[in-house]
């Protein structure tokens, strides 16, 4: 059976990971080559790496990052971050990214996933979906969660997948940044609508959340940042624990 | 020399730098005498088999690839080009491994395409030299080879049990991406170069 994944995920500005901490600013906490090579060694199935640059200038120096990444680690990694046509997904392909995320251009134009899906295949296609629960209705949003769309985040996510959507990444802004753990019922949802793998994001505080979604949310995958990057849990403990617990995980 | 065949069907980067990582020689190239000189050839491939096969044809590389006698290693979509046909288009493949290719049926427990890392069992070639039974690997595909005489490595999905390798004399093939796969697929691409 295919295993569960572990992936952390790296916000990279100007080549280095940095993490928002409580949205007063951002803070540096390594080298983002180095880094994954790290997490790689310690049994992290796959990397996302998100560009969170607000120029131009600084897109350029994330394909040539994208393209040291490439030779640095021996694992899947997804790209992320201003990608709004098929052209800069292809830019980011060349530079030797194996799957790419596409988040508000998707949302403004849902062509585009199509547009990519069928010149480089839907698993190179990872549609990612922020949204929050309003009056009992999940509402995607997009800009990191700052403008409220129309869209249903059910109704989206299965359209994205007969757009020809690899996978959905979905994180829940009402659970991000808490450490209170994922929204396991919307994932166990997600699961039993799409056919397509669903990635959890959003709430990892402990290695119990982790087994929570992976279980009872049905995800296929589950992404993390801050308790990676600032060593609250280890891959090697959490794989270990997820395994201890009966957790379909590469060892 | 290894020759990495060069024919426009996706990310063929990742194979290279997984030889630089092992500090392996090799060029890109689809130039039928640089194909025929070289001592290894990898036939990479992401995508749809059926315009990868065009552009293979497109190149003239068919029947220069059936008639390598030095070890051929067919990755991913690679691999299924190598088998008998695919139902993907569907296409007629070059025929070198007895295998039909068609799509997995999703089920609850076999989500399709089958993505992520899977285990490895009934490991048969030296392909495998120092791998167990049981170690994973990476695969991202919808279309599978079901298992049959050439048949070297198998993997489930699902209900379904499918070829994970295939060999047919120097010809051989992979539907992990073992440039993907950590260490363990760094141990098989270094037993695929010590052929």
């Amino acid at each position: 059976m295919v295993a569960k994944r572990i992936i952390p995920c790296l916000d990279v500005k100007d080549g280095q990971v940095v993490k928002g901490i409580n949205f007063e600013g951002l803070r540096e906490v390594g080298d983002a080559v180095r880094m994954g090579v790290q997490y790689a060694r310690d049994g992290a199935d796959e990397l996302v790496y998100l560009d969170i640059s607000a120029s131009r200038e600084e897109r350029r120096t994330f394909v040539s990052l994208v393209g040291r990444i490439a030779c640095g680690i021996d694992i899947p990694f997804t790209v992320g971050g201003g990608i709004s046509t098929p052209d800069d997904a292809a830019r980011l392909l060349d530079a030797g990214a194996d799957k790419i995320s596409v988040n508000s251009a998707a949302i403004a134009d849902p062509s585009l996933i199509s547009r990519i899906a069928d010149k480089y295949g839907s698993q190179f296609v990872v549609v990612a979906i922020d949204a929050k629960c309003i009056d009992g209705r999940w509402t995607c949003t997009t800009h990191g969660g700052s403008r409220l769309t129309e869209l249903e985040l059910f109704a989206w996510a299965r359209e994205a997948q007969q757009r020809g959507a690899g996978e959905i990444l979905f994180t829940s802004m009402d659970h991000d940044g808490t450490r209170a753990g994922y929204a396991d019922a919307v994932y166990a949802r997600l699961s039993q609508e799409l056919s397509i793998p669903v990635i959890a994001s959003g709430g990892a505080g402990s290695i119990e959340d982790i087994r929570r979604v992976l279980t009872e949310g049905r995800a296929d995958a589950a992404l993390a940042a801050s308790i990676f990057h600032y060593g609250q849990i280890s891959i090697p403990e959490l794989k270990k624990s997820l395994y201890a617990a009966g957790v379909n995980v590469r060892m | 020399m290894i020759a990495i065949i060069d024919y426009d069907a996706g990310n063929i980067r990742s194979v290279g730098n997984a030889l630089d990582r092992l500090g392996a020689e090799y060029e890109l190239t689809a130039d039928p005498a640089r194909i025929l000189a070289a001592d290894k050839v990898i036939l990479p491939g992401v995508g749809n088999a059926a315009e990868a096969m065009a552009h293979l044809r497109e190149r003239g590389l068919c029947e220069l690839v059936k008639g390598l006698r030095r070890p051929v290693l067919g990755i991913c979509v690679g691999m299924q080009l190598m088998c008998r046909d695919s139902e993907e288009g569907p296409v007629q493949g070059l025929g070198l491994f007895d295998a039909h290719v068609r799509r997995f049926a999703e089920a609850a427990d076999a989500k399709v395409p089958h993505m992520g890392w899977n285990a490895l069992g009934n490991l048969d070639s030296k392909l495998f030299r120092g791998i167990s039974g049981g170690e994973y690997v990476y695969f991202v595909h919808s279309y599978f080879a079901g298992t049959g005489p050439d048949t070297i490595a198998t993997c489930r999905h699902g209900a379904q049990l499918f070829s994970a390798a295939l060999k047919y004399e120097n010809f051989y093939g992979t539907q992990f991406h073992p440039e993907k796969s950590g260490s363990v697929g760094a141990a098989i691409l270094q037993n695929f170069l010590a052929l």
